[in-house]
């Protein structure tokens, strides 16, 4: 089976679990359980690739010029922890389907825990180092939402706030880290990276790569400082802290700080920051785990103390070390994943996980309780059991490391110390909730829960027996395999015996083991005493306090930011944007100096100066006349846009003349609808703002001057200098062979830049739609809905349609009644205008948009001289249908060209005699530009039309008053 | 020629940011039509200025900017008119809205505060 596929399994598996009843039970299990054994058996055959140092590679080329591909690389290390995700995995799945209960939705718990393990899969067997950050993030966003998963609870959703926080923070870190780590390296393979260990601790970066992968790993695998979330993270079902917060996303740190540690390990630096964490979360997390009450938060902190170990192991720089941090992994998720789930079944059958209130329960639930005895036992590292052996190799290595003299006199006693609390927060678990007095009003009577839900633990405490009796025959190859690549090739040598003879190590473990007997005994009953996640002395290092704080301080800050330095006005804002970006403008000329070329210059032409004295003129006008005299600016705009569209013509462009003069007729109409709902000028500055108004006239005047100034040199530096390279030739060679039309304009748009064209008349379509949608609600302001004044001016009984129109017999006075006539008798010659243009726009200027822009005009022109009754009385121009349509031909005709092989929208012409035509060709880009033909007049209408149906609907309206209150 | 398509854009330019500086709605919108213009010449002559070289193929002519001027800026604007178009309309649009709302055409919804 391909190791692609086999890591996509989980996702599918996810999406279809996803897709599954809400509320199957029986089925989503067995669908997660299946994809679960799917994986685990092909991982587990892949043993004997493994073995020996083995590398089994699969590589799925995506971006090889960036160095990105999928890399799936299992080596002897990866194999161990695809086990552990996919095979305890399983076991949570078989668990959950009896812990859940009837009202918790099925669908999402197990579509979630299907994605975790894929995201989880992903990070072990990564091959590519930006590859293993994006499964890293997967497994945080994945740990978020299980730990959300009763969202209703408030500290659920706080925990996964944190959770999240902290973790996805700390993967940002690593990506920078890694990131780093590559450009180093040279590549972002992890083989290479491995290879390369020399290079990156000699390189002057390291200290900074390793700070930042540091930050990533710490933060994944709840390592002092950032320890806090841990606790708050067991707000998620107890399924989801057995995988997630014990077994598998926790020891994500640990892992990566295994698999670098060929490249990254063998510094002080190292030594310092990772032993130093390491130890400090090893006795805080001990410490702390003795005085929890909540059976759930005392194993959470105990997961804290054992991922301390491990960091520490790691952080010896020792090769026996890594060798023993590799074994605890394994160890620590047998045994604490056993652990959480006997204290979910505690909770499902007892109600309750508090130990003030928990007693005696071996009374009732004796082989649950057995369970969780011989599982707590090897956590506290007892012999014969696998916890004892992986302790051992702690032990042996705080005795043998050299260094500092208060290092090697120091750690041992530490690490012993951390032995006792292990040894005592063990007891408390297994210990004082199994024995003593039966317990007495717990919410619901304790029993022993079904087989399945039981079996789990069973299978996982078999194998601490199995590891912790017979070492070398059950574990050793499996070791050996996994810790091979972990030290970089070379394998220190280690047995695997229970007994060593009396050793020092084995002192040290008599020592925990008696002293934590004997503080247990001696206070059992006060630690019953203390209120819940009370702890002595620490009590300052509330992390969760912290984060808070300064979470709500961020918040604040960002927020004073923002009053700071944004604003709602919106002058301001564009005037900050006119700013930057004539500063940004300016600054290129530092790179390219702003000079004139010696181009040869095309010979003034005394009319086209004329043309643009009047064209600026016009310009300026309207922008003095804009705030005062609307009629004027929006005429004096009209002659902008009749100038812009000369200059076209002048200088070689039919199509954008044609185009422009069209979109020119329909803005004008546009604006004259709009005008009718403006208010009245403002004709004086309110005089308490004047002085503040005329301030800013003048600082914006100096600004547009600025701006236009620097335009026009830079316009002119461009048109002055020679720009030879083009790809222009290759377009204009290639229009008739491949395109099927001399115009090359109208050859790009449909055929060249087609998906551009269609793009934008995609665009065309939604703003039509948009502005519908707009004016279905809109709400006509107060005034404009009594008639205007100069209808008002007439005298009450004279005959006019203008003043008192309403009704069917609108038309029947004569208003405008030869003009009407003329237009109507222009439509179909504008129909036929529309048609020429539009069948010689391949060829000739013309095309789609000029053809629909003429269509749509002469229907406006019907609406401007009959009224918008009459025309709808008379026609069904349906504009949205017309969108609809063209969209649809233009996407069919792209289409067309990959039903055939070719890529999207490659234009294909046909050839054919008609008997009077003579030869035809007919390219299929021609349907294409029909489908825009078609968009541009249904947009058009749609926006023309809709806009004055607002006069219609302002009429209907009975009286001013009441109008206000009902909106349209 | 040259000077004459510059200065012709600054003067667009400086009108059109004159009013898209200014409070009125209305003013904002002829100032946006008057910039869009502006691009559009500038995108457009930077393929240059050339008269009588329409980029329609005629057989026999090299395919080379010495015999046509470049197809691409012109297809470029062709589709920035239509787009300026359907901007301006949805901009007037809801400019509309706004007024309705607010009873006021200044750019911010409520008149300024003294």
């Amino acid at each position: 089976m391909s190791l692609a596929l086999l890591l996509l399994l989980p996702f599918v598996g996810s999406a279809l679990a996803a897709c599954l009843p809400t509320r199957a039970r029986n089925l989503v299990p067995t669908v997660a359980g299946l994809v679960g054994l799917a994986i685990v058996v092909p991982v587990a055959l892949l043993f004997p690739d493994v073995r020996n140092g083995g590398v089994v590679v699969e590589r799925v080329t995506w971006l090889p010029s960036l160095g990105l591909d999928l890399v799936v690389r299992i080596d002897g290390f990866a194999w161990l922890f695809a086990m552990l995700v996919s095979g305890i995995g399983v076991l949570v799945v078989a668990y959950s389907r009896y812990y859940l209960s009837p009202s918790d939705p099925a669908a999402r718990f197990y579509s979630l825990l299907l994605g975790f393990m894929g995201a989880m899969l992903g990070v072990v067997v990564s091959g590519n180092l930006i590859q293993l950050v994006v499964f890293w993030e997967l497994t945080s966003l994945f740990s978020f939402l299980l730990i959300g998963y009763w969202y209703h609870r408030r500290d659920a959703r706080r925990g996964a706030r944190m959770a999240f926080t902290v973790t996805a923070t700390g993967g940002l870190a690593l990506l920078a880290g890694v990131l780093l780590l590559g450009s180093i390296v040279g590549s972002y393979d992890l083989e290479r990276v491995l290879a390369s260990g020399d290079a990156v601790r000699a390189h002057p970066l390291y200290p900074l790569v390793l700070g930042l992968v540091l930050l990533g790993a710490l933060t994944k695998s709840a390592q002092f400082p950032f320890h806090f979330w841990l606790p708050h993270a067991m707000a998620a079902p107890t399924p989801v802290s057995a995988y997630l917060h014990s077994a598998t996303m926790v020891k994500a740190g640990v892992f990566l700080l295994a698999r670098l540690w060929p490249v990254l390990a063998g510094t002080d630096a190292w030594f310092w920051i990772v032993g130093g964490a390491g130890l400090a979360t090893l006795l805080l997390g001990a410490y702390a785990a003795m005085f929890q009450n909540d059976i759930k938060a005392l194993l959470a902190y105990s997961t804290i103390s054992h991922l301390g170990l491990i960091t520490l192991l790691l952080g010896l720089n020792s090769a026996l070390g890594a060798v023993a941090a590799v074994f605890h992994m394994l160890n620590h998720a047998t045994f604490k994943a056993s652990l959480f789930m006997a204290v979910g079944i505690v909770d499902h059958e007892t109600g309750t996980r508090d130990m003030r209130r928990l007693d005696g329960l071996v009374r009732s639930m004796p082989i649950t309780a057995t369970l969780a005895m011989v599982a707590s036992a090897a956590m506290a590292g007892v012999p014969l059991l696998n916890g004892f052996l992986s302790k051992e190799m702690f032990f042996a290595e705080t005795v043998f490391v050299a260094g500092d003299p208060w290092v090697e006199a120091g750690l041992p006693i530490a690490a012993t110390l951390a032995g006792v609390f292990a040894v005592v927060y063990s007891l408390r678990f297994g210990h004082d909730v199994f024995f003593g007095a039966p317990p007495r009003d717990l919410p619901r009577e304790p029993h022993e829960p079904v087989f399945w839900m039981r079996l789990p633990i069973e299978l996982l405490v078999l194998a601490c027996l199995l590891v912790g009796i017979f070492p070398e025959w059950s574990v050793g190859p499996v070791l050996s395999a996994a810790a091979l690549p972990v030290v970089g090739g070379v394998l220190p040598g280690f047995s695997l015996a229970v007994w060593h003879g009396f050793t020092a190590p084995f002192a040290m473990s008599l020592v925990a083991l008696s002293g934590g007997v004997v503080v247990y005994l001696v206070y059992a009953d006060r630690f019953k005493q203390r209120p819940l996640g009370d702890v002595p002395l620490i009590r300052f290092l509330d992390g969760k306090r912290l984060f808070e704080r300064a979470l709500a301080a961020f918040t604040d800050l960002a927020r004073k930011l923002r009053r700071a330095a944004s604003t709602r006005h919106l002058q301001p804002q564009l005037l900050w944007l006119v700013i930057v970006a004539g500063a940004a403008a300016l600054a290129s000329a530092l790179v390219v100096p702003l000079e004139w070329g010696d181009r040869p210059r095309v010979p003034v032409r005394a009319g086209f100066v004329l043309l643009w004295l009047v064209g600026g003129a016009a310009a300026l006008g309207a922008a003095w006349q804009a705030k005062f005299h609307r009629l004027a600016a929006l005429t004096m705009l009209g002659v902008v846009g009749l100038m812009v569209c000369l200059t076209f013509a002048w200088f070689s462009a039919p199509d954008l003349a044609l185009t422009q003069i069209a979109v020119e007729v329909v803005t004008t109409v546009l604006f004259l609808l709009g005008l009718r709902w403006l208010p009245k000028r403002v004709e004086l500055d309110d005089p308490r703002t004047r002085g503040r108004a005329r301030w800013r006239r003048g600082r914006d005047v100096v600004i547009a001057i600025l701006a236009g100034t620097g335009i026009a040199a830079l316009a002119y530096a461009m048109l002055t200098r020679s720009a030879p390279q083009s790809i222009a030739p290759f377009f204009l060679e290639r229009a008739v062979p491949e395109g099927g039309g001399t115009n090359v304009v109208n050859v790009m748009l449909v055929d060249f830049r087609a998906f551009d064209t269609l793009g934008e008349i995609t665009v065309l379509a939604v703003v039509g739609m948009t502005v519908y949608a707009l004016l279905r609600r809109f709400r006509p302001p107060r005034e404009t809905l009594a008639s205007p004044q100069q209808q008002r001016v007439l005298p009450p009984d004279a005959p006019s349609d203008l003043a008192r129109p309403a009704g069917p017999a609108e038309t029947t006075h004569a208003y405008l009644q030869v003009p009407a006539v003329l237009v109507r008798l222009l439509l179909p010659i504008a129909a036929l205008v529309s048609l020429h243009l539009f069948l010689r726009g391949h060829n000739e200027p013309g095309g789609g948009f000029v053809a629909g822009l003429v269509m749509a005009i002469a229907f406006i022109a019907q609406y401007m001289v009959s009224g918008t009754q009459w025309v709808e009385d008379r026609t069904h121009l349906r504009p949205a249908r017309w969108m609809a349509v063209g969209l649809a031909l233009a996407i069919v005709t792209g289409l067309g060209s990959l039903a055939v092989g070719h890529p999207f929208m490659t234009t294909h012409v046909w050839h054919f005699s008609v008997p009077v035509l003579g030869d035809i060709h007919l390219p299929s880009a021609t349907f294409f530009d029909l489908g825009v033909f078609a968009v541009v007049v249904g947009a058009v209408l749609l926006l023309l039309t809709s806009l004055g149906h607002q006069s219609l609907r302002a009429r209907r309206a009975p009286a001013p008053d009441a109008a206000v209150e009902g909106p349209g | 020629m040259e000077v004459v398509v510059s200065l012709a854009i600054g003067v667009l330019v400086a009108s059109g940011v004159w009013l898209v500086l200014r409070p009125r709605t209305f003013q904002v919108l002829i100032g946006l039509a008057l910039l869009s213009y502006a691009v559009n010449l500038f995108i457009f002559s930077v393929g240059s200025l050339a008269i009588d070289k329409e980029p329609i193929v005629q057989a026999g002519q090299p395919a080379d900017l010495l015999h046509y001027t470049d197809p691409i800026p012109q297809s470029l604007v062709l589709t920035a008119i239509v787009i300026s178009f359907a901007t301006t309309a949805l901009y007037l649009v809801v400019l509309l809205a706004l007024r309705g709302l607010t009873d006021s055409d200044h750019v911010d919804g409520e008149e300024e505060r003294p």
